[in-house]
């Protein structure tokens, strides 16, 4: 196999609390992500998807394990990576251009220069026109989209996503899974989406991790998706091939949700 | 613009409240208009009392021919040179503790203790440090402003949110970076929350100082009326004092509103 865009070699992640309790939420949890390469983590809500990418971005040291990244090995953050947060990222008190410009500033890049890839960038995510806006004046899908130009400027060679648009109604969504595919295609890197929706998780990737249910969470199950591209999520959803696929990684999924569900009731 | 109307209803009350209670000062404390319902001696009431239409001569008075000017100057000038200094020093402090946490464990009991000392008590002792020129002022007003400045910004780097912060250093922001673009900017907004309390005790200490012990400055002119019983020009001192915390308040919004242009307001539209 080629060099992997990112490999995850054995991590376990265990947190130690201040009263002494320890809970481990990954163990021994092997993930390699190719060049090019879109691949969904989906698992039952508590799984430890996002300590997943918190390792991989290298906000989070593993317990145990490796991370190689080009098949260096990852000291500190990961300068590779972008990231885009599930929660409010933006800085509020900067308009959406100069949150964009941000990343391109902090590497001191020549200030016309950045604003003029910013408005390109705006202009790419359908915002043009709305740079100086502040975030609280815009709508979520629209700080979203501000989040997405903030991390592509940079042109990372990964993507790592943690449940970007959980928080936007279905339709927004259905439209941003959409540009993303096209932003995605125009330009091919890898891509970790972490999401507990695997309608959105089969009709992204090229392939799908299904997690255990945490604590100790693991890889259950790994699904190629061989459904062609290019793809339109809302009507992908309808083509027998993708219920197939669904059925298939349902039934690998459903003792995880339900076990994950189990443990919540008892808390 | 809806709401004018009432807006206008609301301000001509104010107005009335305003010269009703005039009325009243007047009236009860001409010596000729009622007879003297409290005191013996019919001029009691305006020597207790100050007379409002003698206040206002006072005032005008000491505009036209010119003799509040320094005195005012002095005052402003020791208010906003605490108020800068102390803003400056509650900005640097409070960074800086609530970026160490060694030294913020370190210093916690001491900050604690000068916080809740009474520090008005301190201003005898900067007269005896500092002169009874306007320095031991301009301590006096740091010593109130530093707290309120340092406080909010430690409150205020302590409550970043972890995600924007995190996405930051992401996007590759050095810790001096982190400081610039993150740090302050949201101290900063704290820091505006506080600026009328600390504009106005800035003000506090720069009075409270000249009336403990100067040579000039609005404080010292309330203090020599009251030396000679002169109650109007007390209570003048305390009209111009008043009328210029106004003034500062105003000037702070007007500042609030430019610098913290980023932050909801309630009630904002789009206009198309």
């Amino acid at each position: 196999m080629a060099v992997a865009a990112l490999a995850l070699e054995d991590i376990t992640v265990t947190f130690v609390s201040q009263d002494g309790g320890r809970y481990t939420a990954l163990r021994n949890t092997t993930l390699r992500i190719a060049p090019g390469e879109f691949v969904s983590v989906v698992g039952p809500t508590g799984c430890g998807k996002s300590t997943l990418l918190n390792v991989a971005v290298g906000l989070l040291q593993p317990s145990a394990g490796r991370i190689r990244v080009f098949d260096e090995p990852l000291a500190g953050l990961n300068r590779k990576a972008g990231y885009l947060f599930q929660t409010e990222a933006l800085m509020p008190w900067r308009t959406a251009l100069q949150n964009v410009t941000a990343g391109l500033e902090f590497r001191k890049t020549d200030s016309s220069q950045a604003a003029r890839q910013a408005e390109n960038w705006l202009q790419r995510v359908g915002l043009g026109g709305f740079g100086e806006r502040y975030p609280h004046q815009l709508s979520g899908g629209m700080r979203k989209r501000v989040a997405l130009a903030q991390t592509l400027i940079l042109d990372p060679q990964i993507i790592l996503m943690d449940e970007p648009f959980s928080a936007l109604d279905i339709q927004t969504r259905q439209l941003m899974e959409n540009e993303l595919l096209e932003l995605w295609s125009a330009n091919r890197k890898s891509v970790v989406f972490i999401t507990h929706d695997l309608e959105e998780a089969i009709s992204l990737s090229d392939r799908v991790v299904v997690l255990s249910a945490g604590p100790e969470a693991h890889p259950i199950g790994e699904f190629d998706i061989d459904l062609p591209r290019p793809r339109d999520v809302a009507e992908i959803r309808l083509a027998p091939r993708f219920i197939e696929l669904h059925t298939l990684i349902w039934r690998a999924m459903k003792n995880e949700v339900l076990k994950s569900y189990a443990r919540q009731q008892k808390q | 613009m809806p709401g004018s109307r009432s807006n206008r209803a609301l301000r001509f009350w104010q107005v009335a409240l305003f010269l009703a209670f005039l009325a009243f000062w007047h009236v009860a404390t001409s010596p000729t208009l009622l007879p003297p319902f409290y005191f013996d001696n019919p001029h009691k009431a305006a020597f207790f009392f100050g007379e409002p239409l003698k206040v206002l001569a006072r005032t005008w008075d000491w505009f036209s021919s010119g003799t509040i000017y320094p005195h005012l100057w002095v005052t402003l000038l020791e208010t906003v040179l605490a108020f800068v200094i102390g803003t400056m020093l509650g900005l640097g402090m409070g960074l800086w503790l609530a970026l160490s946490p060694v030294a913020s464990a370190l210093l916690d009991p001491y900050i604690k203790a000068l916080n809740s000392m009474p520090r008005v008590i301190l201003a005898p002792i900067f007269g005896v440090w500092f002169g009874l020129d306007i320095a031991s002022k301009v301590a006096l007003g740091v010593t109130l402003v530093f707290f309120i400045v340092f406080f909010n910004v430690y409150q205020g780097v302590r409550e970043v949110s972890y995600t924007v912060l995190a996405n930051a250093r992401i996007l590759g922001a050095s810790e001096r970076q982190l400081l610039r673009h993150v740090y302050l900017p949201s101290a900063m907004s704290w820091v505006f929350a506080s600026l009328h309390n600390s504009v106005g005790l800035a003000f506090v200490g720069a009075v409270v100082g000249e009336y403990l012990g100067s040579s000039r400055g609005v404080g010292y002119l309330i203090l020599q009326a009251e030396g000679t019983f002169d109650i109007n020009s007390v209570f003048a001192g305390i009209l111009v004092l008043t009328a210029f915390a106004l003034l500062l308040d105003w000037v702070v919004s007007l500042a609030e509103r430019r610098l913290l242009a980023w932050q909801p307001r309630g009630g904002e539209t789009e206009k198309m």
